[in-house]
C-alpha cells in the first residue's frame, strides 16, 4: 500500500469530526489514530517533551530574543545596566559590511555544503550502494560514517593534517607543495570539510528512503528496458519526493547553524570564511556583545524560517 | 503514467541495440567501471583524512602531518596515567547516555502521538520548535541558559547539562521520528486494536519494534551530538571531576600553550573509540533505517 | 488550537515575569567583616591552569604548595580552612566568559586569577570591587608586600585609581635577533637599533641570506592580542602617544599611519616578512619554530619567547644554542626622542593578578589567601627553577640574577614600559587595530586601513572620544 505522508489538508474537516466524537469510541481511520489514543492521551504523550522544551528551550530562546533588543554585554557597564535599544542592533547589523559578508558566505556555504555536498553526494552514494555487493556497501558506509561519528574536535586535527600548507597529506597527493589550503581557499576548505562530516546522515536518510521504494515497481521498470535515469525519474523520485524535501530541509538548517568550521579556520583569514555562526561566536565569546549576538540569532531564525517555508511550499505542491 | 514512459525508453533501447553502438552489454560494462571509479573516489575522500588518527597516536614525536610513526605506545601510557583524562570519558558516557534516554523516551512517545493523532497546531508547534532550537545551540543563548540554571540550582550538575542538551535536540528528534512514523503502515496497529489491545500496549508491542531502526539511528545521532559538545558542559560544569572528554581535549596544551600533539592524538583515538563501537553495535543489530519498515 | 496557544502564551508570560526580576547583578556589597572570626572556613580559587595541561606548573603549585601550606598555617592559628582549586585549561576568551558568567550570577570562586586588562570591564560590570570595599579601607595597605611592587606594576590591577587585586607578574617586550645570522649578513652582534630605519636596513641586509625571513612583527587577527601587544602598540608608542591619552583613544593619527606604513613596508613589496604566517591559525607558533631553527632574523616578542619557547631545557620550540645565538635590544622609537614621554626606546608590558569575589562569604580570609599566594616565599616556590619576571622586586633580584635576558627586562625595560589601558573598550579597540594590520598585510594601503580603523573606533567609543 502506497503510503503518502498524512494528509495535512484534511485538518479542517477532522477537527470538526473530532469535536463530535467522544473519547472511548472506536475511531474511523480518517485521522490516523489507529491505536485509539484519543486526544487526551495524545496530549499526555506530548506533554513530557513539551514540558522539558518549554523550560529549557522556549524560555531561554525567548529571553535571548529579548536580549536582542538591548545592548546587553557580558562585561563592562552594559552588563550592569543594559539599556533597551529597540531595533538599533538590527539596524547596525544590517548595515554592517562584516555581517553582510558573513551572510553571503553562509549562503555560499549552505549551497555548497548542504545542497550540493551533503544532499546530492549523500543521495548519489545511497543510490550507487544499491548496485554494489554487500561487502563493498558495508565498507563504504563505514568510512562515510566515520566522518560523522568522529567528534568534531578530533576531525579538526585530521583536516589540519590533510590541508597543512607545509607537508599536508593533500599537498603530498596532488604534488602541490606549499599550498596553504586553509589560507588560500578558506571557503572551499570549510565546504569540503563540512561535506565530509555531514554526508553520512544524508546517505542514511536517502538509503532508507530508497529502500522503501517497492522493488516490484523497479523490477517492472527495469525489465521494460528503462535505463538508470528513467528508473530514477519515473519510479524512485515519485516515491521519495516527500523524504527528499524533509531530509534536505533538516540538512540545510543544520548546515546553516553549524559552528564547527570555526575550529578549522576561525573565520579567517581576514573574515573570508566567517559564516554566521562563527560571526556570532566571535561577537558573543570574544567581545561579550550578547545583545548584538542575540539580534543576529533572530535574523538567522527568520532566514531559516524563509527556507523552511520554501520547503513546506514544495512539499504541499507535491501532494496536490 | 509510468508505463508510457517505460515503453518509450524500451523502444529507444531497441533502436540503440539495432545500431550496435551502445549495446546493453557495453553499457553495463561502462556502468561497472563508472561505479568502481565512483566507489574508489568516495572511499579515498572519506578514508584519507583518517590516516592521521591511525598513525599519530603511535608516534613518539607526532607532528601535524601524516607520517610513518616512530612506533611507541608511550602516548597511551601517559594518557592512562592521567586520571582526569579517563574520568572525563566516564563523564562523557554519563552525559551521552542520559541525554539519549530522555530524548528516546520523550521523543518517541511525542512523535507517535503527533503522527497518529491530529492535535491542532502540531505543524506550527513542530516547525517553530525546530527553528527555536537553533538559538539554543548557538552561543547567543549562553547567558539566559546560564542564568536559568543558576535559578534552578543546576549549575555544576550533570543532570542540568543533560536537560539542556535534551531540550535542544528534542525538536529535531520529534521531527525526524514523526516523519518516520508517518510512513510506517498502520495496518499492524489496526489489527492489534481489533484484537482489543490498549494503546500503550500497541505502542510497546507493535510500534516500537517496527520503529526500532529509526530509534536506533536517533540514539546514535543523539550520542554523537552530546559526545562532541564543548560549550554547554564547559559553561555549566565547574568541578574537574565532572568535565567530559570534549572539554578535557582542549586542555591538552603544554605549559606554554602549544597543543600537545602526543596526548591529543592518543586521546582522540580513545575518545573516538566508544562512538565507533556504538555504531558497529547498532548497525549490526538494527541496521540504520528510517522510513517505512515494511514494504508491500 | 486553544490548548497549544495557551501553552505558548503561558510560557511567554512566565518569561516576562522572571525577566522583570532579573535585571543586572544584585546591588548589595557584602560586609568586609563578614565571618571574620569564623573557625571553619571554606575558600575556593580558580585560574586558567590545569595539571598536565596549560600552565601546569602554576596548577601544581596551587595544589601542592599553596593549599597545604596555607591550610597548615591557618591551623596553627586555630582556624580550620578548606581550600579547593577549580582548574581550567582553555584559551583566554572561554576562560574570561566562564568567570564572567559566574560573577554575573553572584557565584564563582573566592579568589580569581585574571588578566590585568580585564580589570576595567569587570569593574564596570560590577563583577569586582575595589579592595578597600571588599576587605575594608585599612586592611589592604597594611600588607607589607606592596613596598616590593613598583607603582608602575601596581597599575596592572588598578582602575580609576582603585586597587582591585594583587598583581602577580609582569613582562616586557624587546626585539630579539639571531647573532649568527647577523654575523653572516655583516651586522654587529651587539646591535641596538636607534630608530625604525635601523631595523629596516638590518632587515634588508638579512634578505640576502637564503631561506631566511628577515623580520617578524605580529600582524593580523589570527594572533589576537599578540598582534596588538607585540606588534602595533610597541610601534605606536614609539610615535609619540599611547593608545589612550586623557580619556581619548588614538584614531587615524600620523603615528598610526606611520605604524601601518611600516607594516606595509615589511609585508608588502619589500618582502621583509612572511605575510602568510600572519594569517595562519597557528602563525605565532610557526614564527617561534622558525626563529628556533635559525630561519628568522629578528622578532619582537616578550620574555615569554626566551623562557618558555626557545628555552633549551623545556621550551616548546627549544633552541639548543639560545644562550650564545640569541641577542636582544630595546625597541626603538620611530626615531630618537619621538617615543612616549620623549623616550628614545619603548616597550609594552602586560600583567596578571588575583582579585577577590565581592560576594565571598569570607572576605578577610580570602584576602589572607591572596596575600599568602603573593608572599615572597610563595612566589619563589611558584617559579621553581624557571625564572620569570614577577611583580615583586625582592624576588626578581634573587631569582633573575642567573638569567641575563630576564634581569635585563627587570632592570632596563620595566622602567620605560607602558601598560595597556584597562578600560572595558580596550579589547574592542585592540580588535580594530588587529583588523587594520590584517588589511595592510592583505594589500590595503596604510591610509585606507587607517580610515577604516577610525570609523570602527568611533563605533566603539563614540566620535567625541577619539584624538588624532
Amino acid at each position: 500500500m502506497l503510503e503518502t505522508s498524512s494528509s495535512k489538508e484534511d485538518a479542517k474537516t477532522s477537527v470538526r469530526d473530532d469535536a463530535e466524537r467522544q473519547p472511548g469510541r472506536k475511531s474511523t481511520h480518517e485521522d490516523g489514530d489507529v491505536a485509539g489514543l484519543g486526544k487526551r492521551r495524545a496530549v499526555a504523550f506530548v506533554a513530557p517533551a513539551l514540558a522539558l522544551v518549554s523550560v529549557f528551550l522556549i524560555f531561554p530562546a525567548v529571553w535571548t530574543l529579548y536580549l536582542g533588543l538591548t545592548n546587553y554585554g557580558l562585561t563592562g557597564s552594559q552588563a550592569l545596566n543594559p539599556q533597551f535599544v529597540g531595533i538599533d542592533n538590527y539596524v547596525s547589523a544590517l548595515t554592517n559590511p562584516a555581517f553582510l559578508n558573513s551572510l553571503w558566505l553562509t549562503v555560499l556555504f549552505v549551497f555548497g555544503s548542504a545542497l550540493i555536498g551533503q544532499s546530492f553526494l549523500g543521495f548519489l552514494i545511497a543510490w550507487m550502494m544499491m548496485r554494489v555487493s554487500r561487502v563493498v556497501r558495508g565498507v563504504v558506509e563505514f568510512f562515510v560514517l566515520l566522518g560523522w561519528i568522529i567528534p568534531s574536535s578530533v576531525s579538526t586535527f585530521l583536516w589540519f593534517a590533510l590541508l597543512d600548507g607545509g607537508s599536508g597529506t593533500l599537498n603530498l597527493l596532488l604534488h602541490t607543495p606549499g599550498t596553504a589550503w586553509l589560507l588560500q581557499f578558506p571557503m572551499w576548505s570549510i565546504i569540503v570539510f563540512n561535506t565530509w562530516v555531514g554526508t553520512a546522515f544524508s546517505m542514511l536518510l536517502f538509503s532508507s528512503a530508497l529502500a522503501s521504494v517497492p522493488p516490484s515497481q523497479l523490477e517492472s521498470a527495469r525489465s521494460a528496458g528503462a535505463g538508470a535515469w528513467a528508473q530514477l525519474r519515473d519510479v524512485i523520485f515519485p516515491h521519495i519526493r516527500g523524504h527528499i524535501l524533509t531530509n534536505t530541509l533538516l540538512i540545510t538548517l543544520w548546515t546553516f547553524n553549524t559552528f564547527t568550521p570555526y575550529l578549522l579556520t576561525a573565520g579567517g583569514p581576514d573574515g573570508r570564511s566567517e559564516i554566521l555562526p562563527v560571526f556570532i561566536y566571535k561577537l558573543a565569546l570574544q567581545n561579550g556583545m550578547l545583545g548584538q549576538g542575540a539580534a543576529i540569532s533572530l535574523i538567522m531564525i527568520v532566514l531559516n524560517l524563509m527556507i523552511a517555508l520554501v520547503y513546506i511550499r514544495l512539499l504541499r505542491t507535491r501532494e496536490q | 503514467m509510468t508505463s508510457l514512459k517505460v515503453e518509450k525508453t524500451s523502444s529507444a533501447a531497441e533502436r540503440e541495440s539495432k545500431n550496435g553502438l551502445a549495446t546493453p552489454a557495453v553499457r553495463k560494462f561502462l556502468g561497472r567501471i563508472g561505479t568502481t571509479v565512483f566507489v574508489a573516489l568516495v572511499l579515498a575522500f572519506f578514508a584519507i583524512p583518517i590516516l592521521w588518527l591511525v598513525f599519530a597516536p603511535f608516534d613518539a614525536h607526532p607532528s601535524m602531518n601524516v607520517k610513518l610513526p616512530e612506533f611507541t605506545l608511550k602516548n597511551f601510557a601517559v594518557l592512562f596515567g592521567d586520571s582526569s583524562a579517563l574520568s572525563s570519558l566516564r563523564n562523557s558516557v554519563v552525559l551521552a547516555a542520559g541525554t539519549m534516554v530522555i530524548v528516546l523516551i520523550f521523543g518517541s512517545i511525542a512523535s507517535y502521538a503527533l503522527s497518529r493523532v491530529r492535535i491542532p497546531g502540531r505543524e506550527f508547534l513542530l516547525y517553530s520548535l525546530l527553528l527555536l532550537s537553533s538559538i539554543i545551540t548557538g552561543t547567543a543563548a549562553m547567558v539566559p541558559i546560564f542564568l536559568l540554571m543558576v535559578r534552578l540550582n543546576l549549575i555544576d550538575s550533570q543532570l542540568g547539562v543533560i536537560l539542556v542538551l535534551s531540550a535542544g535536540m528534542l525538536p529535531t528528534v520529534i521531527f525526524i521520528l514523526k516523519d518516520f512514523m508517518d510512513s510506517t503502515p498502520k495496518s499492524y496497529e489496526e489489527s492489534a486494536r481489533l484484537y482489543g489491545a490498549k494503546p500503550l500496549r500497541i505502542l510497546w508491542d507493535v510500534v516500537i519494534p517496527i520503529a526500532r531502526p529509526g530509534l536506533a539511528t536517533i540514539s546514535v545521532w543523539a550520542v554523537v551530538q552530546v559526545w562532541g559538545n564543548f560549550l554547554m558542559p564547559f559553561i555549566l560544569l565547574t568541578s574537574p571531576d565532572k568535565t567530559p572528554a570534549a572539554v578535557i581535549m582542549y586542555t591538552f596544551y603544554t605549559q606554554g600553550g602549544q597543543p600537545n600533539l602526543a596526548l591529543i592524538s592518543a586521546f582522540s583515538l580513545v575518545f573516538s573509540f566508544p562512538v565507533i563501537l556504538m555504531y558497529f553495535f547498532v548497525s549490526r543489530r538494527y541496521g540504520f533505517r528510517f522510513h517505512g519498515g515494511i514494504k508491500s | 488550537m486553544h490548548r497549544k496557544h495557551l501553552v505558548s502564551v503561558g510560557s511567554l508570560l512566565t518569561a516576562s515575569v522572571v525577566l522583570a526580576g532579573c535585571g543586572g547583578t544584585q546591588a548589595s556589597v557584602a560586609n568586609p567583616q563578614l565571618n571574620a572570626n569564623a573557625k571553619q572556613v571554606t575558600l575556593s580559587l580558580t585560574a586558567n591552569a590545569i595539571s598536565g595541561g596549560k600552565n601546569a606548573q602554576e596548577a601544581d603549585w596551587v595544589t601542592k604548595y599553596v593549599i597545604p601550606q596555607f591550610e597548615a598555617a591557618q591551623k596553627k592559628k586555630g582556624v580550620d580552612v578548606k581550600v579547593t582549586f577549580d582548574p581550567n585549561g582553555v584559551d583566554d576568551a572561554p576562560y574570561k566568559t566562564k568567570i564572567s558568567l559566574a560573577l554575573n550570577t553572584g557565584g564563582g570562586a573566592d579568589v580569581i586569577s585574571i588578566d590585568g586588562i580585564w580589570v576595567g570591564e569587570f569593574a564596570d560590570a560590577g563583577y569586582i570591587k575595589p579592595l578597600s570595599t571588599v576587605v575594608g579601607k585599612d586592611v589592604s595597605p597594611k600588607w607589607p608586600g606592596w613596598s616590593q611592587i613598583k607603582p608602575a606594576v601596581q597599575q596592572v590591577m588598578t582602575y580609576k585609581n582603585n586597587l582591585y587585586g594583587i598583581p602577580d607578574g609582569t613582562d616586557g617586550r624587546v626585539i630579539y635577533f639571531n647573532k649568527n645570522l647577523f654575523k653572516r649578513a655583516g651586522l654587529p652582534t651587539d646591535w641596538q637599533p636607534q630608530s625604525w630605519s635601523d631595523i629596516i636596513s638590518a632587515a634588508q641586509k638579512l634578505k640576502s641570506l637564503p631561506g631566511v625571513t628577515p623580520i617578524q612583527i605580529n600582524a593580523g587577527s589570527a594572533m589576537g592580542e599578540a598582534t596588538t601587544m607585540q606588534g602595533v602598540l610597541p610601534l605606536l608608542v614609539g610615535t609619540g602617544s599611547p593608545i589612550l591619552k586623557n580619556g581619548k583613544w588614538q584614531g587615524d593619527s600620523a603615528g598610526l599611519r606611520s605604524t601601518l606604513d611600516l607594516y606595509a613596508k615589511i609585508y608588502g613589496s619589500g618582502k621583509l616578512g612572511d605575510p602568510q604566517l600572519q594569517q595562519a591559525a597557528n602563525g605565532r607558533d610557526q614564527s617561534f619554530a622558525a626563529f628556533a631553527k635559525n630561519k628568522l632574523g629578528m622578532i619582537i616578542e616578550s620574555d615569554y619567547l626566551w623562557r618558555s619557547v626557545i628555552n633549551p631545557s623545556n621550551g616548546t620550540a627549544p633552541m639548543a644554542t639560545r644562550d650564545s645565538a640569541v641577542g636582544w635590544a630595546k625597541i626603538p622609537a620611530e626615531s630618537a626622542g619621538t617615543g612616549v614621554n620623549g623616550q628614545n626606546f619603548v616597550s609594552m608590558s602586560g600583567g596578571s593578578g588575583e582579585v577577590l569575589n565581592p560576594k565571598t562569604k569570607y572576605p578577610q580570609q580570602a584576602f589572607e589567601l591572596m596575600t599568602f599566594m603573593n608572599s615572597a616565599a610563595a612566589v619563589r616556590a611558584r617559579l621553581g627553577n624557571t625564572p620569570q619576571v614577577t611583580a615583586r622586586d625582592d624576588v626578581n633580584s634573587q631569582v633573575l640574577a642567573s638569567d641575563p635576558l630576564l634581569s635585563y627586562i627587570a632592570k632596563d625595560v620595566l622602567p620605560i614600559t607602558i601598560y595597556r589601558p584597562s578600560l572595558s573598550d580596550y579589547t574592542k579597540v585592540s580588535t580594530a587595530l588587529q583588523n587594520a594590520t590584517d588589511s595592510v598585510v592583505n594589500g590595503t594601503s596604510a591610509g585606507n586601513a587607517a580610515t577604516t580603523y577610525e570609523k570602527a573606533l568611533e563605533g566603539i567609543v563614540g566620535a567625541g572620544n577619539v584624538f588624532k
